[in-house]
């Protein structure tokens, strides 16, 4: 039993960031950074566009609350954004010191570009690949920090709870098979989003979830979990992301015809350049949308991966390409052999990004005595109804530091968990892992059948547009694939590097999650954001000004509510 | 599609059940748009649940899913099926790593080097939070930008011979980052790093083949890092050794 101050589950953005903070809050603390993969191959690496913060004196924390605020259809807390957008420079600037290879203007300052929903260039980046520099950029500082002892390539089964706190986590060491257990006064939920629930998103394989279900089982409420983002432009087959700083560097959506079809959507007028929340700079959720209803006036183009829509990059010419855009140049041409020096690309709507997530509150705490969450797998909420493009690698620097203190400080006055409860808690544990995956046998269902059938019905029910009836069919079916679940069989059955067991305990987690986001969705009978139904077309502020909290019960998931803090901006209709 | 197979060989190994890596065969559809990782997928989802592999993020830039695609270290979500369609494809783990099982390598080693070169901004006076950022111009950022480029994927060190005779050897990723470090303007840290790559195991055991550089799918050029770092510590022992102190 492998003992420590604070366990961080998650080794991307968000857990790095916390694991410093934690460090550097106390040499004293001894921390464990828990990651299923390698820290720098966490899904952190793939964020492209940039990272938002006021960084320029044409810019306000009034704005920037105000474009988040209004950007989440008002489901934000007014409270929790401003202080994001206070500590958000901050941040930018450490993690400067911390050696991120910033992209500059000529005087040297860190350049800020435009991206959707933002009113003002405040979007800092690192060519686009900011993901992957400040991925590297922190993997490598937090080298330097003695006290964070690694636990690379260790999947955490379950939160070990006790006299109402939690006390530790559970393990499989992915290497041998091993069940072991790490104790610690604080654990830190880092572990980001789950867009893998659906069959078509530009999250990376290990986007499971599988935070979120750890903190359901142990009690702690998901937050607002109907709200899933589209990504306007995916590339269709792979789902692989053409970066918004696309459009935030000028480029253009046209339909079939070559027509600019956003003017239609009362987000014109068309200008040659680029101007902030209009045409291709609205936000995600608005655009994402008019996609669907340009597919509906057969305006689209159809291709073998289905329905699909240009950005247009040509008129940017080569030299803005390869100088700002160079990664949406390198992923065109590869994975789908078009120049957009030369040639449109083919885009859709995706999915990208859970604005849901665990409750804490502004501090990053949950419900559960000693459990923080951060990240894309935290609801706080700054995001609302939907997440501001370039908002959510901020999120995990300023939540994450947030969370690395706050856990710090309540592990500072915590004395160590006793280990005799904690010991029967790991049997039982051990004794599940067993009979469910590590030494399964028999069984008939094949875990990618109920993947494929889980994914199909999260698009059919829970996609852009929703319905009460399509909503009821996929909290039904994913109900009768959570018996078929029962009933998985496993090829392999060896204890050295199985990743079909990892697998196995990702799809149930993923099984949690999708019930969570399909039974908060059928509940919020309004539209909302990304949440918009056919049958409740309207904002509904009287009923539903208020976060979602799924709570996981026996039979099913129930949902309650719980008011949003609103402080300085009072909900208005949501126009650009 | 049309009913048409790709044929790909693939190295299995189970510590404790194979005395030796063996390889099997495997025919999976062929679609002229899949990578070898989405044809590793398809087995690992519709014939055989127990191959192993790394993967997460399919677009080439979280460095997990280097493999030898016949014989030369490639990742595997960036190349496709069709580039040797319809020959046979052999698929196996890097060389120069110990192998953990069929298609994994142990590459806690590399992540020992990467410390050993401090990989992280030395500064002997931190400059405050509130005092901003340090300025860098662009001309500043682009003397160390190609070598920021490193995803950790490994090619290089399954291509490049010294690695695989004297595993001492710091290697090419390696050197390329703290290179990468030492030429940054915000950084003061060059002469602490001197003691690891400019040691034996360092920089001075590369021969110059160029392998790395070939290989490296985010051009980084760990090649041209080492052949620089050499210039440049030559340069600093002659002036270390011809200067009268203070002169430095
Ligand atoms: C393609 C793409 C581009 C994006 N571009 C931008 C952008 O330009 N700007 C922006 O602001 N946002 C962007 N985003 C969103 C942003 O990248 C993510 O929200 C953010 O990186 C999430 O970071 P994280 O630290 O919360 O989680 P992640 O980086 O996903 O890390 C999760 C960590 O948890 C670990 N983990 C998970 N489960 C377990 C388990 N069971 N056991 C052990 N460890 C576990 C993983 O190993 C990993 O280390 C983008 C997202 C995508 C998909
Ligand atoms: S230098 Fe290139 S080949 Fe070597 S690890 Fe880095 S990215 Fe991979
Ligand atoms: S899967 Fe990430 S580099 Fe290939």
């Amino acid at each position: 039993m492998d003992t420590y101050d604070i366990i961080i589950v998650g080794g991307g953005g968000a857990g790095l960031r916390a694991a410093i903070a934690a460090a550097e809050s106390s040499p004293k603390l001894s921390i464990a950074l828990v990651s299923k993969v390698y820290p720098m191959r966490s899904h952190t690496v793939s964020a492209e566009g940039g990272t938002a913060a006021v960084l320029r004196d044409n810019d306000s924390f009034d704005t920037h609350a105000k474009d988040t605020i209004f950007g989440a259809d008002f489901l934000a807390d007014q409270d929790a954004v401003e202080m994001f957008i206070n500590e958000a420079p901050g941040e930018l600037i450490q993690l400067e010191h911390w050696g991120c290879p910033w992209s500059r203007d000529p005087d040297g300052r860190m350049s800020v570009r435009a991206f959707g929903g933002m009113s003002v260039n405040r979007t800092a980046f690192a060519a686009d690949k900011t993901g992957f520099h400040m991925l590297h950029a922190l993997f490598q500082t937090s080298l330097k920090y003695e006290s964070v002892n690694r636990y690379d390539e260790c999947f955490v089964t379950t939160l070990l709870v006790n006299d109402g706190r939690v006390q530790g986590i559970t393990i499989i060491n992915i290497y041998n098979g091993q069940v072991e257990v790490i104790t610690g006064k604080a654990v830190i939920l880092c572990t980001g989003g789950g867009g893998r629930v659906f069959p078509f998103t530009t999250n990376a394989a290990i986007k499971t979830g599988d935070g979120m279900a750890l903190a359901y089982r142990a009690g702690v409420a998901l937050k607002d979990m109907e709200f899933v983002q589209y990504h306007p432009t995916g590339l269709p087959g792979t789902g692989i992301l053409i970066t918004e700083a696309s459009r935030g560097e000028g480029g253009w959506l046209t339909n079939k015809d070559g027509y600019r079809y956003l003017q239609d959507y009362g987000l014109g007028p068309p200008t040659d350049e680029p101007v902030h929340r209009k045409m291709e700079l609205g936000p995600r959720d608005i655009l994402s949308r008019c996609h669907m209803q340009e597919l509906e006036k057969g305006r689209t183009f159809e291709g073998p991966y289905g329905h699909y829509v240009h950005l247009d990059l040509r008129h940017l010419g080569e030299n803005k390409i390869n100088e700002k855009i160079p990664f949406v140049r390198e992923l065109a041409r590869k994975y789908i052999g078009i120049d957009p020096v030369y040639e449109p690309i083919p885009v859709r709507p995706v999915v990208h990004y859970m604005m849901g997530g665990i409750s804490t509150d502004a501090t990053t705490k949950t419900t559960l005595a000693g459990l923080y969450a951060a990240g894309e797998t935290a609801c706080v909420s700054i995001n609302g109804a939907n997440r501001l493009g370039s908002n959510s690698l901020t999120e995990c620097l300023v939540f994450g530091a947030r969370a690395g203190r706050s856990a710090a400080e309540y592990a500072s006055a915590q004395s160590s968990p006793s280990s005799k409860p904690l010991e029967a808690l790991a049997r039982d544990e051990q004794q599940r892992l067993d009979q469910q995956f590590l030494r399964k046998e028999g069984g008939k269902e094949r875990i990618a059948t109920i993947r494929q059938e889980m994914h199909k019905t999260m698009e059919e029910g829970v996609g852009i547009y929703r319905n009460e009836e399509a909503m009821q069919k996929t909290c039904n079916t994913l109900s009768q694939l959570r018996e078929r679940f029962k009933d998985i069989s496993f090829d392999d059955r060896s204890s050295i590097f199985n990743t079909e067991v990892i697998a196995a305990l990702e799809l149930d987690f993923m099984l949690d999650v999708a019930g969570a986001i399909a039974h908060s969705a059928a509940n919020r009978k309004e539209s909302r954001g990304s949440h918009t139904r056919t049958d409740f077309p309207k904002r509904d502020d009287e009923n539903f000004l208020k976060h979602s909290l799924a709570h996981r019960t026996v039979d099913g998931p129930r949902i309650e509510y719980s008011p949003v803090t609103i402080t300085r901006w009072q909900p208005e209709e949501r126009k650009y | 599609m049309n009913g048409a197979t790709a044929t790909l060989n693939i190295t299995r190994y189970l510590p404790g059940q194979d005395q030796i890596p063996r390889s099997q065969s495997y025919s999976v559809p062929y679609q002229r748009d899949w990578v070898i990782l989405d044809a590793l997928n398809y087995i690992k989802d519709h014939i055989d649940g127990t191959l192993s592999y790394r993967w997460s993020c399919r677009m080439g830039v979280c460095g997990s899913c280097g493999m030898m695609v016949n014989g030369v270290p490639k990742l595997t979500c960036a190349v496709f099926l069709r580039d040797f369609y319809p020959q046979e494809i052999r698929i196996e783990p890097l060389v120069n790593f110990p192998i953990i099982r069929d298609l994994v390598i142990d590459m806690s080693d590399f992540l020992d080097k990467l410390k050993s070169v401090k990989p992280w901004i030395i500064r002997k006076t931190e400059k405050q939070i509130s005092e901003g950022e340090y300025l860098q111009t662009p001309e500043e950022l682009s003397a160390y930008q190609q070598f920021t480029q490193c995803i950790n994927c490994m090619l290089c060190y399954a291509a490049c011979p010294v690695y695989g005779m004297e595993p001492e050897f710091l290697g090419p990723a390696a050197i390329a980052l703290g290179y990468r470090y030492n030429q940054d303007s915000r950084d003061q840290g060059k002469e602490s790093r001197q003691a690891v790559l400019g040691s034996h195991e360092g920089i001075w055991q590369c021969t110059f083949v160029g392998e790395c550089t070939e290989v490296c799918p985010k051009e980084v050029d760990p090649a041209a890092a080492i052949q620089r770092s050499k210039v440049e510590i030559t340069k600093d022992w002659f002036k270390s050794v011809l200067l009268p102190w203070g002169q430095r």
